[in-house]
């Protein structure tokens, strides 16, 4: 951060990007809780809902779509709160706002690092709770690839939440009251994809569905939440 | 013309113009709503395939109608509160969320008490009913991020931008839940040319979705009338004005 900050003039955008991106991963890697606290709650989550609502392999082969999904989303939300958190708290976020390039490309940036740390994981890990929850071995590459498409536009969209939270005390519960409405259509067609594939239907209409979103998301959320990080941090 | 614009966006202007213009609308509100009433209930003929409980529509799809049309208008007033930095505006969206709120939750509760004996069930997830639920949260959201802040202008301006990306949502979510699953009955009013309904039930829901307007425009000009006062309590022409002092 301190290199970024006092030679601005001679950084270039790109080197900007590419420092916050490598500062956000390294700091988040130091502090493991952060990441592996989500990851942890994810399979937590999984796994009790056959003890809720009974073992047996029907049964967890229909719900186990929505189940995986529906944890991967709460697991998201989790991570969510610390994205500005941390950088607001120590100052860094307001030089970050100093900053003369666009703020939303460092947002951007910095919704990656927060990807490539507790998203990436999910997917990487969801195959395992497939396996728990009876789903088919030739599911798993759906439910991976939407949980990819899916987790991103996740991460891009409560970016604009968590921006709008940083600045409140005890911001959690208020974040997940705001992003979890605006979470409705990637949790429908990310489940919805992997049940079809469950049934041997075709799913490349929810695959491209979820993709436009993410495109959508990366087009639109950047800016919402730059424009909202102005407004909190003043 | 342009300039007397300009002057109502000022607080003051708006409190004087708000108080000659809310009784008028509220007459016209109480008007519409009787006739309304008095048709929907005693004159329509029953429907013949729902029979009498048919009825219910004249509140339900006025406050459907509304939930959205207040929502839109939140949407719109937030933008121009963060682009031209318009305090009323601000007021405007924060004023209408409550009311917007309570119209979507009449649009819910009406619906569930007509499914019941229609559809023989209180709830179904069904595209507009999950739509008109998931707006009811945005509402909520909405309304909790604007109390969270302690600086009230700060806390104005997070929930317009909250406002604006809900409004970009409400197409994706709805059409989402649409493609999800669908049972709810098609539009039948917006089928210009020809609606599916004959004009002796058609003219009360109007006239009701007229009367609904009113109520919000009554209601909607009491509330910032409250606020401004609430908001501007420093200032000179407030104080004249509460203590009767014309000095």
């Amino acid at each position: 951060m301190q290199d970024t900050t006092t030679s601005a003039v001679h950084v270039s955008l790109g080197q900007a990007f590419w420092q916050l991106l490598r500062r956000d991963l390294l700091l988040t890697l130091r502090r493991g809780n952060e990441w592996i606290n989500p990851l942890v709650f994810f399979v937590i989550v999984v796994s009790l809902f056959p003890l809720g609502i009974g073992p047996g392999a029907k049964t967890l082969q229909l719900i186990g779509p929505g189940v995986v999904w529906v944890s991967a989303l709460l697991a998201t939300l989790l991570a969510l709160d610390g994205l500005f958190r941390s950088d607001y708290q120590d100052g860094a976020l307001e030089l970050i706002l100093l900053s003369p390039h666009p703020l939303s490309v460092l947002v951007l940036a910095k919704v990656l690092a927060h990807w490539l740390i507790t998203g990436l994981p999910l997917v990487l890990l969801s195959p395992l709770l497939g396996v728990l929850l009876h789903q088919d071995s030739s599911v798993m590459w759906v439910l991976m690839a939407t949980l990819a498409l899916g987790t991103a536009t996740l991460s891009l969209i409560g970016s604009i939440g968590a921006a709008l939270t940083v600045g409140v005390r005890r911001g959690g519960v208020l974040l997940s009251l705001l992003v979890l409405p605006l979470y409705v259509p990637v949790l429908i067609f990310g489940s919805n994809a992997v049940a079809s594939a469950g049934m041997g239907l075709a799913v490349k209409g929810q695959l491209s569905l979820l993709g436009g979103m993410l495109f959508l998301a990366l087009a639109l959320a950047p800016v919402a939440t730059a424009a909202s990080l102005r407004v909190s941090v003043e | 013309m342009f300039l007397w614009f300009h002057k109502l966006g000022s607080p003051r202007y708006f409190y004087a113009f708000a108080r000659i213009i809310a009784p008028w609308i509220a007459l016209v509100c109480a008007t519409t709503m009787a006739w309304g009433v008095y048709q929907a209930l005693w004159v329509a003929p029953p429907d013949y395939q729902q029979g009498e409980s048919y009825r219910i529509m004249y509140v339900h799809v006025p406050s459907a109608w509304m939930s959205m049309f207040v929502y839109m208008v939140m949407a719109v007033a937030s933008a121009v509160y963060l682009i031209w930095h318009m305090k009323l505006a601000g007021f405007v969206a924060q004023a209408s969320a409550p009311i917007g709120a309570v119209f979507t939750f009449l649009a819910l509760a009406t619906g569930s008490l007509w499914g019941k004996p229609m559809w023989g069930t209180w709830w179904v997830w069904d595209a507009r009913l999950t739509s008109e639920l998931v707006l009811l949260f945005l509402y909520l959201g909405y309304m909790a991020l604007h109390e969270a802040y302690d600086n009230p202008s700060t806390g104005a301006k997070a929930a317009a931008i909250l406002a604006i990306v809900g409004v970009v949502n409400i197409p994706i979510i709805h059409y989402s839940v649409e493609w999800w699953h669908t049972l709810h009955q098609g539009a039948s009013v917006t089928k210009m040319g020809k609606p599916s309904m004959p004009a002796s039930m058609l003219v009360p829901l109007l006239v009701m979705a007229l009367s609904f307007k009113a109520f919000y425009g009554t209601v909607l000009l009491w509330r910032l009338q409250a606020k401004i006062l609430e908001r501007e309590y420093r200032s000179k022409w407030v104080r004249e004005l509460l203590t009767g002092d014309k000095a």
